[in-house]
C-alpha cells in the first residue's frame, strides 16, 4: 500500500476506454461496480461531448460477488448490441474484475456466439500498466484483431495507395490538444502531397481497418499511445513508422525529413520523381511558423538563460525541453515525467539540455524540486500549475493529466508550424507576465505583501534574522528576493552564523554573487 | 407508518450513472475540521476522487488514498502493517482527531478485516480510527455520507440524564411518561431546554444553525448533531435522546441510532423547501407536545420571496433520472411549486425512513391536482432516455454523464449533483433550491428576476 494523494497518469481501464470511445461505434462494457463510469463524466464534461459516451457498466454488486456474474455479462452485451448495433463492444475489465478473476474471455465467447457484433475483451492488467500504457495495448490489440480478421476472411487490402500515404496512429478522445494537433497534422501532409490513409482510434470504422496496410508509412505523434500498434505494422506488414513529435521547429523539421525517406523508397516506381521537403521546410520556417524569428527578435533575448522547469508525459515534457533550450536560450533546471515506463528513451531525449532529470509519479517530489530550484517559470501539467499559484510562479500547461480549460474551442495546436507559434505565446506569455508583476515590484508598486519565502519544504527553523535585516529583503524585487533570502540562509549555515544581520547579507551576496 | 398506496414503486435493471460514495469524503472532511479521511482502494478509487472534486485536491485536503498494490491484493504483504505505517505518516504530517478509514470494493472483494485492525491500530497509534464501508458494490453516492455517519454514531458519548449512575432505569421510566402526556408541565419544559434533540446529517455550519435556530423559535432547541464541527463534540446519544435526519439518504444511520443506540426516531419529512420545513419543525413539535407558532405566516412569507421564480416553472415537466437520493423531497417541492414530475428516478428507496417524505408528497399532489409522479427505483438510463424523448419534459435534473448530450438534443438539464452541495436546507435556502432549478430555463432570455434575488443575501424574517 502507497499514501497517495494525487496521480498523474490514471488506472488501466480509463486507456482502453480512450481507445474504444474513440472509434466509432464501438461500445464499452465495463465489468465494474457502480459509480465506476465516471469516464462518462469526464468526457462529456472535459470534450463538451455532444453524443452519450458510448460507455456502459455491467454492475458488480453484492449478487455478484456471491455467486458470480454468470449470464450478467452475456445478456448485458447481447442486449447493447440490440439496442445500439455498434459493430463491436469492447468488455473492458476494471480492478474490481481482475481481482475477482471471473473467466471474462469465457463470457466474450459466449457472447460473441450468437451477436452480430464482435466481442473483444481488453487484455490489460490493472495492477501492471496505467492508463497511458493500457490505451497503447488496447489499440495495437483492436488493429491486431481486426487485421488477422480480414485475413482470416481474405478481405485484406495489402495494395499500397497510389500516391503516398499515411495513418496516424494515436489521436483519441480527452487527448491533450488531440483535436487541434490532428488538424494541424492533415494540413501538414496536404501539403507535403500525402494523403492520409487512416486516423486511429478517433472517428475510424473498425470495419475499415483492414485498408491500414495501404498506406506507405505510419506516423505516430505521441509517444503514449500508438508505438505498439505501429510496430505491429511494421513487424507483420512491413509498414516504416515515425515516431518523432513534431513539436517545435527543430522537431517539426526533423519529422518532415523522416517522411522522405519512406515516401521516396516508392515514389520514383509509382510517382515516376522523388520528392524533397528542403524548400518547403525552409519557407515554413520563415514565414508561417513566426517562432524561428521570434528566436531572434529583442523580446526572446530577454528570455536568454532564465530558468525554467519543464514537467508533463514523455512526448511533451522532452518537446519543449528541446524548444526551451534549443530555440530560445532559456536554461531548463530541470526537466522530468511521470512516464515511468518510458525512462529510458525519455532521458536519452534531454541529456545536455538540462541540469537535472526527474522521473516521478509523487507531485510532491515535483513540488519541493520547484520550490528548491525557484525557476521564473514551470512548464507542465495542471498540478504543476498549481504549485506554481501557490509559490507565485507562473505556469504554462503543456500535458496531460487535463482541466476542461485545456480543451479550448479556438484553435490550438502544439505540433506542426501553427503548433510553434502556439507554443512561442505560450512560453512567452509565462515569462512576460511574470516579469510585468515584478516591474511593478521594482518600483515600489504594490509592496504590502510582506516577505515572500517561497517555500514548500525548506526547513529554516535554525536560522534568525535580526531584525533590520528582515526589512532588507523587501528592498529587494519581488522576483529574487525568495531566492536571495534563501542563499543568505544557506550561506549562514555553511558558516555556523546563527543570525542573520545586514552584514551577513551583504556577506553573502559577494560570496555568491547574487 | 405506513407507505403510501397510491404512489406506484417501480424497479429497473440498476443500469444507472452516479457517483461513488466514497466521495462523501469530499463534504465530510470539510465538514469535521479535525478528521482525516483514508480511502483503502485503488487507482480507480483516486482517479474518481481526482477528477469529482476537480479544485478541491489541490488545498491540501484532509484525505488521501491508501493505494492497494499487486502484493496487497495477493496477501503477499501483511495488511495491518501496511496501514500502520500510512497512519503514522499521517499522525506525523497532519495529526488529526480521528482517522476515517473508507472500505471500498476491492477491501470487501480480498474481504479485508478493517474492522478488526482499526482497534488494534488505534490503541498503537492511539488516534481514534472510525471504519465506514462505502462501497460502490452496495452504495450509491450520499449514501456514502450514511455509511460514515453510521460508525460514527457508536462513537458518540453515552447519554445520562442526570449524569448519576443510581436508579437510571427508573428515571427514563418516568421522563418518557412525562414526555407522551399531553399537560405541558414546567417540569417538561426544563428537560427540553436540557435539550434531547440531536439531528443528525451533514450540513456546512451556517445551515446546521439556520435549523437550529427555526428549532429554537419553537423552544425545542437541538441539543447537538451528527456529525459535528468537531469529532470530540459528537453529541450524546442513548435512551431518551430523540433524533431526527435532515437528510433523506441517511437510512443506515437512523437504524443504527435506533438499535444500536437506543434513540427514538422522528419520522418527518425533510427540512427542504419552506414546505418540507414547515412539516418538518411541526412534526418534532409534536413529539415534543408543542404547539407551533408563527410557522404558517413564516412559510407564506417565503412562497411570497420566491414568487419570481415560481411564475417562470410553474405548469412545466420536469424529470429525475436519479443518483443521489434527494429526489423525493426535492420533486415534492417541485410540485408545490407548480411543476409537473413524470418521474422520480432514485437509486435507493427506504420506504420506512422515508415515509413521511412519501406521504408529504403524496398529499402535495393531491393538494396541488397533479398526477402522483412515478418512483423508479435502480432505474436504467437507457430506457430512462427513451422515455424522455417521448415525454420531452422541460427539464432533466441529471448526472453531468447525460447532461451535455442532452442539451444537444434539445433537453434543458439541470446537473444533479449541485444539489448535494448548495445550501437547500431551511426556508431560507429555498431560494437557493429555485435559483438553481430556474437556470438552465432563464438562460433561455428573457427573465430579469427582481433585484433582491441578484445579490446573494438571505432572506430575513
Amino acid at each position: 500500500m502507497k499514501l497517495a494523494y494525487w496521480m498523474y497518469a490514471g488506472p488501466a481501464h480509463i486507456g482502453t476506454l480512450r481507445v474504444a470511445s474513440s472509434f466509432r461505434n464501438v461500445h464499452a462494457i465495463m465489468h465494474a461496480p457502480l459509480g465506476d463510469d465516471y469516464f462518462n463524466v469526464m468526457r462529456s464534461m472535459l470534450e463538451r461531448e455532444r453524443d452519450f459516451t458510448p460507455v456502459t457498466a455491467s454492475v458488480v454488486d453484492r449478487h455478484v460477488l456471491a455467486r458470480g456474474s454468470r449470464d450478467k455479462v452475456v445478456n448485458n452485451i447481447s442486449r447493447k448490441v440490440e439496442e445500439q448495433r455498434p459493430d463491436s463492444i469492447v468488455l473492458t475489465p476494471t480492478c474490481t474484475s481482475s481481482i475477482l478473476q471471473e473467466d471474462l474471455q469465457n463470457f466474450v465467447d459466449r457472447a460473441s456466439l450468437d451477436s452480430e457484433s464482435d466481442v473483444i475483451l481488453a487484455d490489460v492488467n490493472h495492477y501492471r500498466v496505467n492508463e497511458l500504457q493500457a490505451s497503447d495495448k488496447t489499440l495495437e490489440q483492436i488493429v491486431r484483431h481486426f487485421l488477422n480478421k480480414a485475413r482470416e476472411e481474405g478481405i485484406s487490402n495489402r495494395s499500397l495507395t497510389d500516391t503516398p500515404s499515411a495513418n496516424i496512429i494515436g489521436i483519441s478522445t480527452p487527448g491533450f490538444h488531440n483535436q487541434h494537433d490532428c488538424r494541424e497534422l492533415k494540413r501538414l501532409f496536404g501539403e507535403l502531397g500525402v494523403s492520409i490513409n487512416q486516423i486511429i482510434p478517433e472517428g475510424e470504422l473498425l470495419r475499415n481497418l483492414r485498408d491500414l496496410p495501404r498506406a506507405w508509412f505510419n506516423v505516430v505523434p505521441y509517444r503514449e499511445m500508438g508505438l505498439m500498434a505501429a510496430s505491429f505494422l511494421e513487424k507483420e506488414y512491413g509498414m516504416p513508422y515515425i515516431s518523432r513529435s513534431p513539436i517545435g521547429i527543430l522537431n517539426t523539421a526533423d519529422f518532415i525529413a523522416r517522411i522522405g525517406k519512406p515516401v521516396n523508397l516508392w515514389a520514383s516506381a509509382l510517382l515516376g520523381k522523388e520528392v524533397n521537403y528542403d524548400l518547403y521546410i525552409e519557407n515554413q520556417t520563415k514565414f508561417v511558423s513566426q517562432a524561428a524569428w521570434f528566436s531572434k527578435s529583442i523580446d526572446c533575448q530577454n528570455l536568454a538563460g532564465k530558468e525554467a522547469a519543464v514537467f508533463g508525459d514523455a512526448t511533451h515534457a522532452a518537446s519543449i525541453t528541446k524548444i526551451l533550450v534549443k530555440e530560445m536560450g532559456i536554461r531548463v533546471s530541470c526537466s522530468g515525467t511521470y512516464c515511468k515506463h518510458d525512462a529510458e528513451r525519455f532521458n536519452d531525449q534531454v541529456r545536455g539540455l538540462c541540469d537535472e532529470v526527474i522521473i516521478t509519479e509523487d507531485h510532491t517530489e515535483i513540488g519541493n524540486m520547484i520550490a528548491r530550484i525557484e525557476p521564473s517559470a514551470i512548464f507542465g501539467t495542471q498540478m504543476e500549475r498549481h504549485i506554481g499559484k501557490r509559490i507565485d510562479i507562473p505556469c504554462g500547461v503543456i500535458s496531460s493529466p487535463v482541466h476542461i480549460q485545456n480543451f479550448p474551442s479556438g484553435y490550438r495546436p502544439f505540433l506542426g508550424y501553427e503548433g510553434t507559434n502556439q507554443i512561442s505565446d505560450l512560453i512567452y506569455n509565462s515569462f512576460n507576465l511574470g516579469m510585468e508583476d515584478h516591474s511593478l515590484d521594482v518600483f515600489g508598486g504594490h509592496d504590502t505583501k510582506g516577505v515572500n519565502t517561497k517555500s514548500l519544504s525548506i526547513d529554516r527553523r535554525d536560522i534568525d534574522w535580526a531584525p533590520e535585516a528582515e526589512l532588507e529583503p523587501k528592498k529587494i524585487p519581488g522576483f529574487v528576493r525568495g531566492k536571495i533570502k534563501r542563499n543568505t540562509e544557506v550561506f549562514a549555515k555553511q558558516n555556523n552564523i546563527s543570525e542573520i544581520t545586514v552584514d551577513v547579507m551583504y556577506a553573502a551576496k559577494e560570496k555568491l554573487s547574487l | 407508518m405506513k407507505t403510501p398506496e397510491t404512489l406506484a414503486f417501480e424497479c429497473e435493471t440498476g443500469n444507472y450513472h452516479t457517483f461513488c460514495p466514497i466521495s462523501c469524503v469530499a463534504r465530510l472532511y470539510q465538514k469535521i475540521e479535525d478528521s482525516f479521511f483514508l480511502v483503502v482502494g485503488t487507482k480507480t478509487c483516486g482517479y474518481f476522487l481526482q477528477n469529482a472534486l476537480g479544485v478541491m485536491i489541490f488545498a491540501e485536503p484532509r484525505y488521501a488514498m491508501a493505494e492497494s498494490e499487486e502484493g496487497d491484493i495477493s496477501a503477499k504483504l501483511n495488511d495491518q502493517e501496511e496501514l500502520e505505517k500510512i497512519c503514522l505518516q499521517i499522525k506525523n504530517d497532519r495529526n488529526p482527531s480521528v482517522i476515517i478509514w473508507i472500505g471500498t470494493c476491492t477491501t470487501e472483494i480480498i474481504k479485508m478485516d478493517l474492522e478488526g485492525i482499526a482497534p488494534i491500530l488505534e490503541k498503537r497509534i492511539r488516534i481514534p480510527i472510525v471504519v465506514a464501508r462505502a462501497n460502490g458494490l452496495d452504495y450509491a453516492f450520499t449514501q456514502g455520507e450514511d455509511t460514515v455517519l453510521a460508525a460514527m454514531a457508536h462513537r458518540c458519548p453515552e447519554y445520562t440524564r442526570y449524569r448519576t449512575s443510581e436508579g437510571r432505569s427508573d428515571e427514563s421510566e418516568h421522563f418518557r411518561i412525562t414526555i407522551s402526556s399531553k399537560n405541558k408541565s414546567i417540569f417538561q419544559k426544563e428537560q427540553l431546554t436540557k435539550s434531547n434533540l440531536v439531528l443528525f446529517g451533514s450540513l456546512p455550519s451556517s445551515v446546521a444553525l439556520q435549523l437550529n435556530s427555526e428549532s429554537k423559535r419553537q423552544s425545542v432547541p437541538v441539543s447537538g448533531w451528527l456529525p459535528s464541527q468537531r469529532y470530540n463534540e459528537l453529541p450524546s446519544l442513548g435512551e431518551g435522546i430523540y433524533v431526527c435526519g435532515i437528510n433523506p439518504f441517511l437510512s443506515r444511520t437512523a437504524t443504527t441510532l435506533m438499535r444500536r443506540r437506543k434513540c427514538q426516531l422522528i419520522g418527518a419529512p425533510f427540512p427542504i423547501g419552506p414546505d418540507g420545513t414547515r412539516a418538518w419543525i411541526e412534526k418534532i413539535c409534536l413529539i415534543f407536545n408543542i404547539k407551533p407558532e408563527g410557522l404558517e405566516e413564516r412559510e407564506t412569507q417565503i412562497w411570497k420571496n420566491i414568487k419570481d421564480y415560481i411564475q417562470l416553472i410553474e405548469g412545466k415537466s420536469v424529470f429525475f433520472m436519479g443518483d443521489n437520493l434527494l429526489e423525493i423531497s426535492i420533486a415534492r417541492f417541485l410540485i408545490r411549486c407548480g411543476m409537473v414530475v413524470y418521474e422520480i428516478g432514485i437509486p435507493y428507496m427506504d420506504r420506512r425512513y422515508q415515509a413521511a417524505e412519501l406521504l408529504f408528497l403524496q398529499q402535495t399532489c393531491e393538494k396541488m391536482k397533479m398526477p402522483s409522479p412515478r418512483i423508479v427505483e435502480k432505474p436504467d438510463n437507457y430506457s430512462q432516455v427513451q422515455r424522455m424523448h417521448e415525454l420531452k419534459p422541460h427539464l432533466a435534473i441529471t448526472g453531468m454523464a447525460h447532461a451535455n448530450p442532452l442539451e444537444a438534443r434539445n433537453i434543458d438539464t439541470k446537473w444533479s449533483v449541485e444539489f448535494t452541495f448548495a445550501q437547500i436546507h431551511g426556508s431560507s435556502n429555498a431560494r437557493d433550491i429555485l435559483e438553481l432549478v430556474t437556470r438552465p430555463l432563464r438562460r433561455k432570455g428573457g427573465f430579469t428576476p427582481n433585484p433582491r434575488s441578484l445579490s446573494k443575501q438571505t432572506l430575513k424574517n
